[in-house]
């Protein structure tokens, strides 16, 4: 697994509080992860801090699964 | 009771009389505070008054870019913004018939619009620090209208709205968005009623006076405060009983 998709793994799991196994290409944060809206923008705000990077809020909405998350992130870094 | 020690807070309309007695009362509980308005003077001589722990941080709300630039100018200023209070307002009053274009998007502008812009502008640092208390100041006349200011009082109603909507949002992340709904309060803005206007006004006030900007400034302190964590979506009315809702 690349390092990006370590680094966005770890965000998940600490700030959903979902075990690591859970955190697949296809999981999505809200119907799999069990997040909420607000938890979605939250993730967003982490990987900006993270990766250094902007997401702007037509690409963030887009971001629904955790491989959205590394796919958006791996182009934009 | 009521300890800020150690809390950042941005006051909008500090040069105006009830803003600058929010920002004394905030920082008399111990708070930092970014004393932010249009006019530099008042700003610079109340920040000389307060001494240390005050930041004078200058906007002109009808600017949306320098709106969109304070909350960062402020957590820069202060480390953070833990306390937001929207007190900055402006009237431009005419009968509803006459009233142009630009007097009702001005003052939706600068009372409605530049507090939506703040609030969002410091969410991010309130959302990550687990807490964070908002107060915008509305008005009575949000509640119960006021011929000849249909565009200031939809600003005020539209506060509160947005107030509570923001409030549902951000509850479970510690944050509490409250309003203050002062009625008639002493103030430059009050002092250019006439003696008969004054004498119909307090003939509609149970407790027989105008009431004081400290006494604003006391209620936006207790919102402000860690003891009020279980207030949000609120109206706190401060007007002598005048409108009891």
């Amino acid at each position: 697994m690349s390092d990006v998709a370590d680094r966005v793994k770890k965000i998940v799991v600490e700030h959903l509080g979902v075990e690591e196994d859970k955190v697949v290409e296809n999981a999505s944060f809200i119907d799999d992860l069990g997040a909420d809206s607000l938890d979605t923008v939250e993730l967003v705000m982490a990987f900006e801090e993270e990766f250094g990077i902007e997401i702007p809020d037509d690409a963030a909405e887009n971001i629904q699964t955790f491989g959205d998350a590394v796919k958006f992130i791996s182009e934009a870094s | 009771m009521f300890d800020l020690t150690g809390k950042n807070a941005l006051v909008t309309g500090a040069s105006g009389g009830i803003g600058a007695d929010i920002a004394r009362a905030l920082h008399a509980q111990g708070a930092s505070v970014g004393l932010s308005g249009t006019r530099t003077e008042p700003l610079e001589a109340l920040a000389a008054e307060l001494g240390e722990r005050a930041y004078v941080l200058p906007c002109n709300l009808s600017d949306m870019e320098a709106v969109k630039a304070l909350p960062k100018q402020a957590a820069e200023a202060m480390g953070s913004v833990d306390i937001l209070v929207n007190n900055a307002g402006i009237t431009r009053d005419n009968l509803f018939m006459r009233m142009s274009d630009d007097e009702w998007q001005s003052v939706l502008d600068v009372n409605l619009t530049a507090t939506f812009q703040l609030c969002k502008g410091v969410m991010r640092g309130m959302m990550k620090a687990r807490w964070g208390r908002i107060v915008n100041i509305s008005s009575i006349v949000g509640a119960t209208g006021n011929p000849g200011q249909a565009n200031y009082a939809a600003s005020k109603a539209g506060l509160i709205g947005m107030s509570k909507s923001l409030a549902y949002e951000v509850a479970s992340r510690g944050i509490t968005v409250n309003a203050v709904a002062p009625g008639f309060i002493a103030t430059a803005m009050t002092d250019k009623l006439t003696d008969d206007q004054k004498t119909g006004i307090m003939g509609q006030i149970p407790a027989g006076r105008m009431g004081t900007p400290d006494e604003i400034a006391s209620a936006v302190v207790y919102l402000a405060s860690s003891e009020s964590a279980y207030i949000t979506g609120a109206t706190l009315h401060v007007n002598g009983g005048m409108a009891m809702l």
